[in-house]
This record gives structure tokens, C-alpha cells and sequence, in this order.
């Protein structure tokens, strides 16, 4: 059957240019945010079935809460001692899985002080709905 | 095509005909049946999560158990067989074969259903439908974590199976008059649905052996504790089950491709662009399986390649839209029970594709990841898109299989509760999942903004429960007590279609239908 197909043509040119506008933008954006800055201070991250136990880089260890800084950089080496959990931050989109045999690094500068909530973002067995952990941001 | 009810025949024969019509009877009773029980399912977890605290479910054991259950249901006992069901009506009769081209074959793919659902019912295993490692070697609870993956084996081959009968049906049996860019798009649907699945399952096969060895302690592919890698089995699962989101989403879109021209009673705007963007799906669906895995630590240029495969499924699946809504443009439509699913269904596959594209947008991803944004896009798709294409394609069979017509009201009460349930449910999912709140929780804290969408959320639950009380018991009334249809025009649209029921199943005799 012969029709005309130009409008189908021009929609796909639209929907392309949109997909190539999202995706540049994302792929702008992802490259900025994915190095941490150099002065970032390391928190080592341990997840364990089912809490969270951090360390400072002075050696300073905390459970179940976390004492950081405001506007201040920190770079999160994050690993699992038995399954596979994931460090989430949702206050400030900060989110990388905690994988048993890796560490994964992941980095936020807290723009505002406060109390905030930690929770595991990847299903963990029986108390995954209640891993959760506090974190505490001072103002300067 | 089978008028199973008008002339009734006992039970058994039905259960070991190998006949294409009788085989896919009982594809559509069981994936019904599954949708039911998956539903059932799904309500238990909406009325726990109603309010924080303990509500329906006394521990987190149970409701762990529920909601993988519930997913395993939907997509391997409902979906899957829901779409072969059509298949087996519709895909001879549209390439102009007595049968498929290996009936006993296709019974035994069936016929492997049935004890895999039990082993997955039976065993109720707890660590998602995606059996994440080290989780599901380590500390998954043990004979329901091996009936399941003994479950999911049997589905595998099952579908493998039935597959290669679509592939041999449609490319070895259809008439030779019959050129293959003339097949029909729903036939043409399950050929290219039929060969994804011939190239990913394979892989989902042997990633489930490599997690049962793992579990009995023999081999330590994903197990870190004996040097194995917990990320190979991502790779293995999202590499079968993401080309399997269009293994579900292409039937129904072929559904589509049936209803929408007939009830607009013009012919489909262009042939050649469905089949153009079935290819086109289906070689793309292998270029997006590790945007699942933005988050487990991922290189930006790993992220970025599977950022641009998964945005170039977009424009094929936009393709479809503008065809279905080329061929409705101008269209004389009838907005019966079929039609309308048809084009709810469009609508939110829509909006589940606009999701999709946040989704993949890398830092997006990481605000959406594992929340309950996601489980709202892909409900959009998988309820939305899919689940609606079909429960609109049974309405649009029921005459011809049962020789009579549902209820025309009912059936629009249904659309209209499914349609209003699906928009409350998913749509603030995704906005509760911007809130932050993680999927796979049995309880959450009290957080206001997350009480209120949760409540929300039941409710809209709620209301596609009664819509689908109100499919039950249109379907079963209907069967038993409706008005005769008029075969050679069940939908009064005038006009000269070829319908299944031309097909004839020969164990009714001469004569009959």
C-alpha cells in the first residue's frame, strides 16, 4: 500500500533529538559528579546482615550512626562482610552498592546540616526493611 | 474457532489433545488462574504495607516469601503462558497451518507448567525473583530456595520449547503463498518474541545450575567467601531478563496490532514499520541488560554504553505508538471492552517509556535505583502495558471460544477500575520512590509523606482488586448464561476480516465449528 510516511519520520527526528539531548546531558553530568575531589576525607563503610558500622579516617569507629561535617567532602569506600546490600543516602542522592568481595567508592560534600537517614537499598534477608542508620551533619 | 462450551466434550480430552486451540484453552485457564493467585498475592503485600506497623503479615519472613512469589507468578505462570495462549489460538491460523508444527511438543511445554508452579508455590522462597548471590547461596532459606530454582529450570525449558514451535510454525509451515512480510504483525510478534527467547534463556539456564551448585557447596561461581563473583550473576540474569521484558511486551503490543486496526475498522497504518521496529527491539534488547547495574560500582564508560543501548530501544517502541495511533487517526472506532484496553494500554506504555528513559539517565538513576520508582515503571509496563493488552485480547477471543458475548457493561466497569486502580497505584509509586523509600520492605518508619502515599497506593490496589472480582465473575456468568454471539460478527463492526474462527478443531466432529 503506498502512503506517505514523512509524519512518522518527523516524530522519530523528534523523539531521537529528545533521547540524544537526555543522553548528552546525562553523560555531561555523570562525568562531573563521578571523581571525588582531592581533599575528599575517606569513611570506610562496613554493611553487615543487618547494620552499619563506619570508620573515620583518624581511626574513629561508629555504629548505626554517622557524625560528618557540613560542606565538607567525603569519599565512602564501601564494602559487605556476608551479602550484597547497598549504602543509600536518599536525603542526598547518594546510593552505591555494598558487595562482599569489592570496594566501591562513592562521594558527597553535605550542603546542610542536620539529621538525616541512612537505609539499605538492596534486598538483604530478614531485617532488610530495618537497616537503617542516622546520619548527623554539623554546621561549622 | 472452538466453542468449547457449546459443544462440550469431557474434560480429559481437552487435557491430552495436542490440537493448537486446545493447548492454548488451557495456556489461557492456567495464566489466569496464576493471575489470579499472583494477585491474590499482591493485595496481601498492599494491605501490609497500608500503614507502618503490623497490619495483615506477622513477620518479615512471610511477606519476603509473598512478594517473590508474587513476581515469579506474574511473569512466569501468568505473562508467559498468557501470550503462548494467544500464540497457540492465533499464529497457525494466521500463517494458514492445520496446527503448530510439533503438537506433541507444544503439550509438553504445557504440560511442564503446571508442576513448575507447584514447586514455586510450594516452596515459597524468599530472596526476589531475581535470586541475588551471595544472598541466595549463603542465607536463603533451604528446600524453597532449590524448588525454586528447580522451578524456574522447568519454566526455562518450557519456554524454550514452545518457542522453537513458534519459529518452526511461522517460518517453515505458513503457507506458500504467504510471503513473510505479509504474516501478520501479532504472528510476526511472536516470531521475533520466539527467537529472543532462543538466544537469552540459555543463559538464565545455566546461571540457575551455577547457583545450585554454589548452594550445595560444590563450586563458588557467585559465592565471594570461595573467590567467585557475585556481579557474574547480574551479568548472567539481567542478560536473560531484560531481553525477556520484550519477550513479554512484544505480544501484547502484537495483541494490539490485532485489536486497534479492526475496532478502528481501518487497516494498520503501515505494516512494514511494526515489523520494522519488532526487529529492531529485539536486536536492541541485548544492548541495555547492565542498566540494572548502574549502582554496583559500574566505570562511567560501562555506564555510559549501556546508557545509549537502552535509550535506542526508545525509538522503536515509539514506532508502535505512532502506528497505533496513525491507524485509530480518522478511524471509525468502537470503543468496546477490547479497544479499550488496546489503547489504555498504549497510553501507559507511554508513560512507562518515559520512565524508562529516566531511568537510564545515569545520574538519574542513582535517585531511582532499587526504589519504588522502579517498581512503578516496570508495573506500568508489565500491568500497564502488557497485562492490559491481553485481559483486552481475552475479552476480544471470549466469543470465540465460549460462542457467546461477555457482558459489554461489565466489561467497561473493568476497564475503568483497572485503568483508574493502575494510574493510582504506579504513578505514586514513582513519586514515593523519589521520596526515597526502598522496594522489598516488609515495614517502613513513620515518615508522613510515605504513610500517605503508601495508603494511596492500597487503595488503588483495592481498586483494580474489584475490577478484576468484576472480570471473574463476567467471564464465568458469561460462559454459562450469555447472549449468543453472532460468529461471523461478534463486535458488529461490519466489514470483511478473516476471524479465528475459521480455524476447526477436529475432534468436534464434522460440521461444527
Amino acid at each position: 500500500m503506498a502512503h506517505s510516511n514523512w509524519a512518522e519520520w518527523i516524530y522519530l527526528g523528534v523523539v531521537t533529538a529528545l533521547l540524544i539531548y537526555v543522553g548528552a546531558e546525562a553523560w555531561n553530568v555523570e562525568r562531573i559528579i563521578d571523581h571525588a575531589p582531592e581533599d575528599a576525607e575517606i569513611i570506610k563503610v562496613t554493611a553487615q546482615q543487618w547494620f552499619w558500622s563506619f570508620e573515620h579516617e583518624d581511626g574513629t569507629k561508629e555504629v548505626g550512626e554517622l557524625h560528618l561535617k557540613k560542606d565538607h567532602a567525603y569519599k565512602f569506600e564501601i564494602q559487605s562482610k556476608d551479602v550484597v546490600h547497598n549504602f543509600n543516602i536518599p536525603e542526598f542522592v547518594v546510593l552505591m552498592d555494598a558487595i562482599p568481595g569489592r570496594i566501591n567508592t562513592v562521594w558527597f560534600s553535605p550542603n546542610e546540616a542536620g539529621e538525616f537517614d541512612i537505609q539499605c537499598r538492596e534486598y538483604c534477608g530478614l531485617i532488610h526493611y530495618n537497616m537503617r542508620a542516622k546520619l548527623f551533619v554539623e554546621g561549622v | 474457532m472452538v466453542l468449547e462450551l457449546a459443544r462440550p466434550r469431557p474434560i480429559w480430552q481437552i487435557m491430552f489433545s495436542t490440537h493448537h486451540t486446545d493447548v492454548g484453552l488451557l495456556y489461557l485457564v492456567f495464566s489466569l488462574l496464576a493471575m489470579f493467585v499472583g494477585g491474590a498475592m499482591a493485595i496481601a503485600l498492599r494491605i501490609e504495607l497500608f500503614a507502618p506497623g503490623i497490619q495483615l503479615i506477622e513477620d518479615s519472613m512471610t511477606y519476603n516469601r509473598l512478594f517473590t512469589a508474587h513476581g515469579t507468578t506474574m511473569i512466569f505462570l501468568f505473562l508467559l503462558p498468557s501470550a503462548a495462549a494467544v500464540g497457540n489460538y492465533l499464529v497457525p491460523i494466521m500463517v494458514r497451518y492445520k496446527d503448530m508444527a510439533y503438537p506433541k511438543l507444544n503439550a509438553i511445554a504445557f504440560w511442564m507448567i503446571p508442576p513448575a508452579a507447584a514447586l514455586v508455590w510450594l516452596g515459597m522462597a524468599d530472596f526476589g525473583w531475581y535470586a541475588n548471590p551471595p544472598y541466595s547461596v549463603i542465607s536463603a532459606p533451604a528446600p524453597a530456595a532449590e524448588m525454586w530454582i528447580f522451578g524456574l529450570k522447568v519454566l526455562g525449558v518450557s519456554s524454550i520449547l514452545s518457542s522453537i514451535n513458534f519459529v518452526v510454525t511461522i517460518l517453515k509451515c505458513k503457507h506458500p503463498d504467504l510471503s513473510l512480510g505479509k504474516v501478520p504483525l501479532l504472528a510476526w510478534s511472536f516470531l521475533t518474541s520466539s527467537i529472543i527467547v532462543l538466544a537469552a534463556m540459555p543463559t538464565f539456564a545455566a546461571a540457575l545450575l551455577m547457583l545450585l551448585t554454589d548452594r550445595l557447596g560444590v563450586s563458588g561461581f557467585f559465592n565471594p567467601a570461595m573467590g567467585g563473583d557475585p556481579i557474574a550473576y547480574s551479568h548472567l540474569f539481567w542478560f536473560t531478563f531484560h531481553p525477556e521484558v520484550y519477550v513479554l511486551v512484544i505480544p501484547a503490543i502484537g495483541m494490539m496490532y490485532e485489536i486497534i486496526p479492526r475496532f478502528s475498522r481501518r487497516p494498520i497504518f503501515s505494516h512494514s514499520s511494526g515489523v520494522a521496529a519488532f526487529i529492531i527491539l529485539a536486536l536492541v534488547s541485548f544492548a541495555s541488560w547492565a542498566h540494572h547495574m548502574f549502582a554496583t560500582g559500574m566505570s562511567f564508560t560501562e555506564k555510559t554504553v549501556f546508557m545509549v543501548g537502552t535509550l535506542a530501544a526508545v525509538p522503536a517502541s515509539a514506532m508502535h505508538v505512532f502506528n497505533f495511533l496513525a491507524t485509530m487517526w480518522n478511524g471509525r472506532i468502537k470503543f468496546a471492552t477490547p479497544m479499550m484496553f488496546a489503547v489504555g494500554g498504549i497510553a501507559l506504555f507511554f508513560a512507562a517509556g518515559a520512565g524508562g528513559v529516566v531511568n537510564t539517565a545515569m545520574p538519574l538513576d542513582f535517585i531511582t535505583h532499587d526504589s519504588y520508582w522502579v517498581v512503578g515503571h516496570f508495573h506500568l509496563f508489565v500491568f500497564g502495558t502488557i497485562a492490559f493488552g491481553t485481559i483486552g485480547f481475552v475479552y476480544y477471543l471470549f466469543p470465540y471460544i465460549t460462542g457467546r458475548m461477555y457482558n459489554e457493561k461489565w466489561g467497561v466497569v473493568h476497564f475503568i477500575l483497572a485503568f483508574v486502580g493502575a494510574c493510582i497505584t504506579f504513578f505514586t509509586q514513582h513519586i514515593l520512590g523519589l521520596f526515597g523509600m526502598p522496594r522489598r520492605i516488609y515495614d517502613y518508619p513513620e515518615i508522613d509523606s510515605w504513610i500517605s502515599m503508601n495508603a494511596l497506593i492500597s487503595v488503588g490496589a483495592m481498586i483494580i482488586l474489584v475490577g478484576m472480582v468484576i472480570f471473574l465473575g463476567n467471564m464465568i456468568y458469561s460462559m454459562a448464561k450469555g447472549k449468543p454471539a453472532n460468529l461471523e460478527d461478534p463486535f458488529g463492526l461490519g466489514g470483511k476480516y478473516y476471524y479465528p474462527f475459521a480455524q476447526r478443531n477436529p475432534q468436534h466432529g464434522e460440521g461444527g465449528y
